[in-house]
């Protein structure tokens, strides 16, 4: 599998993701 | 009115601009244009004039962003570390920031000293080093999304996460 990391849309798309999944957790678990 | 609090956001604020800006520099302006310089053998210019100044104000404003960060959490630094109740927003954004900080002086600083020729290394040393450089820089753009939506919502958009 590709690393996304090597393009920058792959890159933006990561990060949106894993706010995504922090958001989630904090609003879960952590609050 | 406390001024530490004040003074110390303000820092917070200047110097984060200009280590996420010159992040995103790198990554969305040095990097293709390196390429595109190498093919038309301009890249010295680059890389000999630009690159170690921006790498100069880089690290340092990391270092003074994270220091004016942890005096503006003030006595609620260990709280933000620890996610306690109501501190998990600020918390995840403070360690997303810690991370980046590590990986700028850890990993970024000293691969580009070797890709600058600041530090002896051998071609084959080079090529990793850029890699890893390239893959550190990649890997904090990443984390700054999420780091600036905690940042920015972490104690004052209650709404979001319900505190």
């Amino acid at each position: 599998m590709k690393n996304p990391l090597d393009s920058l849309w792959g890159t933006i798309i990561s990060g949106l993701v894993l706010t995504a999944i922090l958001y989630v957790i904090v609003k879960n678990f952590l609050t | 009115m406390d001024l530490v609090p004040v003074f110390a956001r303000w820092l917070h604020f200047l110097a984060g601009v200009m280590w996420i800006g010159l992040l995103y520099y790198f990554n969305f302006v040095q990097v293709p244009a390196l390429k595109a310089a190498a093919a038309d053998g301009t890249a010295a210019g680059i890389t000999k004039h630009v690159a170690p100044r921006a790498l100069f104000y880089f690290r340092w404003a990391a270092i003074v962003t994270w220091l004016a960060g942890a005096a503006l959490l003030g006595a609620n630094f260990v709280n933000a570390f620890t996610l306690s109740k109501g501190y998990a927003g600020i918390g995840i954004g403070a360690w997303l920031g810690t991370i980046m900080l590590f990986n700028v002086w850890g990993v970024i600083w000293p691969n580009q000293q070797k890709i600058l020729g600041m530090k002896p290394a051998t071609d084959e040393e080079k090529n990793k080093a850029r890699r890893v450089a390239l893959l550190a820089s990649r890997t904090n753009t990443m984390l700054s999304i999420p780091m600036l939506f905690f940042m920015a919502g972490g104690l004052t958009h209650k709404a979001a996460f319900g505190l």
